[in-house]
């Protein structure tokens, strides 16, 4: 029987030559994310029940994210219950502050993501892993104990979606608004509790850092996984750098796999975009909106806070002054080097930015740049909802780095075509 | 009995119902003070042990923080209602033991205020205040085992 990659990838860890959609499976966890919002509760709910096993140190990774360094009293003692929990259980990959980042950046560039493997992780976007042709999906904290103590969780299999990527992307426009193009067209709940495959030409010509922003965004449009395929891309940026087990299980896709929902984007007709508030889905083409007044941009997170993200963005900025409070937050402590080793720190600087440590920080509304009542903030992060980076009626607009350094400079929504 | 409090919304998300800035704890009590806070501040204040959150689709897409499934328990909420639910909030009521009732026309079927009275194991709704009888599709015997045992780690332990 054909299968999609996500099927494959699933019978396998299932145990089973074949599954199809629909199926219940109990499927071997190869990886475990764990961060310090929904890893915390988890090890209290391990701990009342009694259960004191986690089933295999090796197949965990921690890093603190959201709330480091700790941003007030409650969240340091989340730290504390993870850090404590996560040195007696001898946690092989524990990343603490100092070499801790936010947690998709950090793990594909640390080498803990292998193509072919089930990795669940206590958070949404744990989607991102995808993009190395893996079965990666978010789990809460429950979920997430369950895992840790036995290695196995439930799933239903989903039905896959197929998006085709033709042509190139035009200057100015990167992945980011392929994936917001997807979510405009199909909606936030367009892919509920579906895979999210994405294959066609265009992605040959993207990065893995640009693959990982599409991944990421599979669950703003409800998605269960994301999925790229393994290419060269994928081998080159995998080689040297895996930690613990190197060889790994390419999967494809079938030609004549099954499909619910085949579109095709055709990058070389896309123009920047911006989703509008409050939903990821609100894109609005740049020609369109320009001139939106903004009161904050944000270069950061684990959609768009890689080291090609923070180039773009200092490509624009290069000799420039911003307008409105810039912060930009490289998404792990290479990240931050390497912005410093490329210059790219001064070019921030000199513009009048300010350069963050890795954290989540503001994306989620921790802290490091909440809006107040009435504030617009352009941004590279992931959602937009009400409240999402600070008071209720403060507003965020999603978009590439390339728009967010071309809106600080003019202070209002812009198009980075002219800066390129 | 319980009263419903109807939402005429589609994608009600994780931020609306327990907002990050109360993440930086898991404390149920703390966490359920501020239920539903920002779609609505007053949210806590109207609702009564046992009432019912009635939306449209989408019910709690984005994060996936189970302090939204915490919170609604902690503030004694009996169950939600809605046309659909996005996938990890309803896994992760599921696995709380909190049961999410799938209900196409939700919000056209139940007014707000409306008092309504739950048979999980019939799958029915009674609109006391309509005096009309609603089905739902009963979760599958899966599901409903982890929800009888009291969500998944019991259900684990049990097992």
């Amino acid at each position: 029987m054909p299968m999609t990659i996500t099927e494959k990838i699933l019978a396998r860890a299932a145990g089973k030559t074949s599954i199809r959609a629909g199926d219940l499976i109990n499927a071997k966890i190869d990886m475990i994310m764990c961060h310090d919002v929904t890893t915390p509760p988890a090890i209290t709910m391990l701990k009342e029940h009694g259960i004191d096993n986690v089933f295999d140190p090796e197949k965990i990774v921690v890093t603190p994210d959201h709330f480091q360094p700790a941003k007030d009293i409650k969240s340091a003692e989340l730290h504390k219950r993870l850090d404590q929990w996560a040195k007696e259980k001898k946690i092989r990959y524990y990343y603490k502050l100092g070499r801790a980042g936010v947690c998709h950046a950090l793990l594909p560039e640390q080498g803990h993501i292998r193509p072919g493997e089930v990795i669940v992780g206590g958070d949404s976007h744990t989607c991102t892993y995808g993009a190395f042709g893996a079965f990666s999906t978010g789990i809460g904290s429950t979920d997430l104990a369950a895992a840790i103590a036995t290695g196995i969780l439930w799933f239903k299999v989903p039905a896959s979606m197929k998006f085709v990527l033709t042509g190139s992307l035009p200057k100015g426009v990167y992945s980011k608004d392929v994936i917001l193009e997807v979510i405009r067209r199909i909606g936030t709940d367009g892919a509920l509790y579906r895979a999210m495959e994405f294959t066609g030409p265009a992605l040959k010509e993207m990065s893995m850092e640009a693959r990982m922003t599409i991944t990421n965004m599979a669950i703003e449009a409800g998605g269960k996984n994301g999925i790229i395929g393994f290419d060269e891309t994928t081998k080159a940026y995998l080689n040297g750098r895996l930690k613990g087990k190197t060889e790994y299980t390419v999967f494809e896709s079938d030609p004549d796999a099954r499909y619910v929902h085949e579109d095709t984007v055709d990058c070389s007709k896309l123009e920047p975009i911006v989703a509008f508030p409050h939903l990821p889905s609100g894109g609005r083409p740049i020609s369109q909106c320009a001139g939106k007044v903004m009161d904050q941009a944000y270069i950061g997170s684990c959609t768009n806070g890689r080291i090609e993200d923070l180039r773009i963005a200092a490509e624009i900025l290069k000799d420039t002054e911003v307008r409105i409070r810039t912060i930009v937050v490289p998404a792990t402590p290479e990240i931050w080097k390497q912005a410093l080793d490329e210059g790219l720190a001064e070019i921030f600087y000199e513009a009048g930015c300010v350069v963050s440590a890795p954290t989540c920080g503001a994306c989620l509304g921790g802290f490091m740049g909440i809006l107040a009542e009435g504030e617009r903030c352009i941004s590279t992060t992931n959602r937009n909802f009400v409240g999402r980076m600070g008071h209720p009626r403060s507003e965020v607009y999603l978009a590439s780095p390339a728009i967010a350094a071309a809106s600080a400079i003019e202070g209002k929504l812009a198009d980075p075509r002219k800066y390129l | 009995m319980a009263k419903a409090h109807v939402y005429q919304r589609d994608h009600v998300n994780t931020d609306e119902i327990i907002p990050a800035r109360y993440l930086n704890t898991d404390d149920t009590a703390e966490l359920a003070k501020h239920c539903m806070e920002d779609l609505d501040a007053e949210f806590v204040k109207k609702c009564g042990a046992g009432d019912v959150i009635v939306c449209g689709d989408d019910f709690g897409c984005g994060s996936s923080r189970e302090h939204a499934v915490w919170a609604i328990q902690g503030a004694r909420v009996g169950a939600v209602i809605a046309h659909s639910f996005a996938r990890i909030f309803y896994r992760n009521c599921i696995n709380c033991g909190f049961y999410p009732i799938e209900l196409a026309g939700a919000i056209d079927k139940i007014n707000d205020g409306d008092e309504l009275d739950i048979d999980y194991e019939a799958g029915t709704i009674d609109n006391k205040s309509q005096g009309k009888t609603i089905q739902f599709t009963p979760l599958p015997d899966f599901a409903l085992e982890i929800i009888h045992d009291g969500g998944l780690l019991e259900h684990i332990k049990k097992k």
